[in-house]
């Protein structure tokens, strides 16, 4: 089992004619994703070789749809075009659409977040984020297939390179399904949907959760472990250093006075009886303990 | 971006909110030049991106041109929060019956737009929601919908904005409505929003944030940039496509991926505490690709910072390999040369990381160690800086 996506996904790529996509198409290929196709209005009816592969380009995601059954969308497109590629995903029925663009105005976001809710079927990952991979399964993003294989850990982080980082230490006990939500003030799924869904998968025994500075999802998430979670949570929050009101980076993570403090997200899981590891390595050696005390 | 409140209201005006923008000085010769234009009494307002600017002293009434000028002289060059104030708003006073607060913000855990108001304006939002938290309306936006005449005519009445102005309200909430949406902002605020005798409204003070990922729909808005406050490094950096925030400390920090980097800057923090409080420098994110010449850019900024007395260099090898990384780092020091004159400490790990150390390894320049775990090196880069 896993959350969000696994071997029977059927996956297309808008943005996948484009460099980023294609070098990214070949790669989630080679770690056994299924994918049926790509997006671009342009090169409709063309098709796009992957290592003797040929993949073909639909005009648009309908049709992809209606040729294919894709369930899954990963988005490379760039900035300025994401919102309109994501209301067309929305407007086929995707459901799951997994936006890795990083630099999406928060108005566009908002604005095609608001259509997936009001569409009941398509669920938003980013976007600015890595994607979601369960190893073995299926690999939509950029996550590296080779850094950690099938296990019982769910993990959920802001922070792609935080994610890689945890999902090598741990990679000999490897991981139900990795999902990096991403650092932008709006995004698609956040640390609940992940810790709701891990809780309900089965095969996940523990859950990592990565949080930064900037707004109140890990103290929300803190509240929901309390209140739904019976799977060991094991948190990581960085960002103690960092001083008010500048941005470190990822667009949502910034100390706005006091509000969206390293320090506070941790106060807030350690309440809720989250282990919070001081650096990734210690967080890493906390996944381990509690996965060796069930075994 | 945050704007400064003069740059606000010219973004205000373009929306055809009411309220004077005023005219802004850099000396005490403008602000008198000003205050002749205005005539009367005007408030001359220190330009700075914080709030509490009135309780700092930056806000003063002047009565005619030399009272101005003397106002000026004394706001300029003051400290506001560790702000220099390099400019001043000369405003025209008003004649203020009543105080209302207004804002249009991302509202990141609901994931749409919240609008606040309140006919309790003037100071602080926080305050009024701790004292009187009736008062304070607090309205959801679908970002689907927006705000058209009908839902800006419910937020004046859930705020409780007197009849007389009313409609007066309706209408400016749709203008800010077009700031907030057509200028992505992520937060609009207007504090006061002042009644004014008549019964007309006006914005007298204006906060707004810009979406710096929209910047490529508004070339317009580079203008707003503050030059004066850049820190040079932040503003070379930024030329070069980095990412660049500098801090106080010693060790100079360079990585990929933004968590990975702030959880350095913590690991070094925590490091430090060992060798006489060595802190962190600098965020420097390098992202993804590392390439010899982003690695040369990244490292030509960290060491251009006097403060810095060592560099951990700290990339996890996600789709770039380490290999292709270590190769950076020798050729950026080839590339530096001789103004490359601080230790390096290096910690590679992920994809091809035996084959990054070898290189690292062969290499073998006197700046440069390897450390092979990420609290290691952030250790050794504390103690390198401490000596």
């Amino acid at each position: 089992m896993s959350i969000f996506l696994n071997a029977a996904s059927k996956v297309i790529v808008q943005g996948m004619t484009g460099s980023e996509g294609q070098k990214h198409t070949r790669r989630m290929l080679a770690s056994g994703t299924t994918i049926v196709g790509g997006v671009n209005a342009r090169k409709a009816g063309t098709t796009v070789d992957f290592d003797g592969e040929q993949q073909p380009v639909f005009g648009t995601v309908s049709e992809a749809v209606a040729e294919t059954g894709a369930d899954v969308s990963v988005v490379f497109v760039p900035p300025a075009f994401t919102k309109d590629a994501v209301l067309e995903a929305i407007e086929a029925g995707i459901g799951l659409v997994v936006v890795i663009t990083e630099g999406v105005p928060v108005h566009d976001t908002a604005v095609f977040f608001a259509a997936a809710e009001a569409s009941g079927t398509t669920r938003i990952v980013g976007p600015n984020c890595p994607g979601v991979i369960t190893p073995g399964e299926s690999n939509t993003g950029i996550i590296p297939a080779n850094i950690a294989g099938k296990g019982s850990i769910g993990l959920v982080s802001k922070s792609g390179t935080l994610t890689y980082q945890l999902m090598y230490e741990l990679r000999d006990i490897g991981f139900t399904t990795a999902v990096g939500i991403g650092g932008d003030p709006i995004i698609g799924t956040t640390h609940i949907d992940c810790l709701r869904a891990f809780e309900a998968d089965p095969e996940t025994v523990a859950i990592i959760m990565v949080g930064e500075i900037g707004g109140d999802a890990e103290e929300r998430a803190a509240d929901f472990i309390t209140e739904h979670v019976t799977k060991p949570v094991v948190g990581y929050v960085a960002g103690f250093t960092a001083p008010e009101g500048k941005t470190m980076g990822h667009a949502g993570a910034i100390v706005s006075g006091s509000s969206g403090t390293a320090e506070a997200k941790k106060s807030a899981l350690e309440a809720a009886g989250v282990r919070v590891g001081k650096t990734p390595s210690e967080t890493a050696q906390l996944m381990r303990d509690v996965i060796e005390s069930m075994s | 971006m945050d704007l400064m409140e003069y740059q606000a209201k010219q973004l205000f005006a373009k929306h055809g909110v009411a309220g004077a923008v005023g005219i802004v000085a850099s000396t005490a010769d403008e602000a008198r030049a000003a205050a002749e234009q205005l005539g009367g009494t005007v408030v001359v307002k220190a330009q700075v991106k914080a709030g509490g600017r009135g309780k700092a002293g930056g806000v003063k009434l002047a009565d005619g041109p030399a009272e101005t000028a003397a106002r000026a002289e004394e706001i300029l060059g003051m400290q506001i929060k560790g702000l220099t104030v390099h400019r001043v708003l000369i405003a025209p006073t008003a004649d203020i019956t009543e105080e209302y607060y207004f804002s249009f913000l991302v509202d990141r855990a609901n994931r749409n737009y919240l609008c606040i108001a309140s006919v309790e304006g003037g100071v602080e939002i926080e305050e009024v929601a701790h004292t009187n938290p009736d008062a304070v309306a607090k309205v959801a936006i679908d970002p689907g919908a927006g705000v058209d005449e009908a839902k800006a005519r419910e937020i004046v009445a859930e705020a409780r904005f007197p009849a007389e102005v009313a409609d007066a309200a309706v209408a400016m909430v749709q203008q800010l409505w077009r700031v907030f949406i057509d200028e992505d902002a992520s937060l609009v605020e207007v504090n006061p929003l002042a009644r004014l005798a008549g019964d007309t409204l006006e914005a007298l003070d204006g906060k707004v944030t810009l979406d710096d990922n929209a910047e490529f729909r508004h070339p317009e808005h580079a203008d707003f940039d503050d030059q004066d406050a850049a820190d040079p490094l932040e503003a070379k950096s930024r030329d070069k496509g980095l990412n660049y925030v500098k801090l106080d400390g010693s060790v100079g920090i360079i990585g990929n991926g933004a968590g990975l980097v702030m959880s350095t800057l913590d690991v070094v923090s925590y490091a430090g505490q060992e060798y006489g409080g060595q802190e962190p420098a600098n965020f420097l994110d390098i992202g993804g690709g590392a390439s010899a010449q982003v690695m040369a850019d990244g490292l030509d900024i960290v060491l251009g910072d006097e403060q810095v007395k060592s560099v951990f260099v700290n990339v996890f090898g996600g789709i770039t390999a380490c290999d292709a990384v270590a190769d950076g780092i020798v050729s950026a020091l080839g590339i530096l040369g001789d103004a490359a004159t601080k230790p390096l400490v290096v910690r590679l790990d992920g994809n091809n990381v035996d084959e990054g150390r070898r290189i690292l390894a062969e290499a073998d320049h006197p700046l440069v160690s390897v450390v092979d775990t990420m609290d290691g090196a952030a250790a050794r880069a504390a103690e390198l800086a401490a000596n």
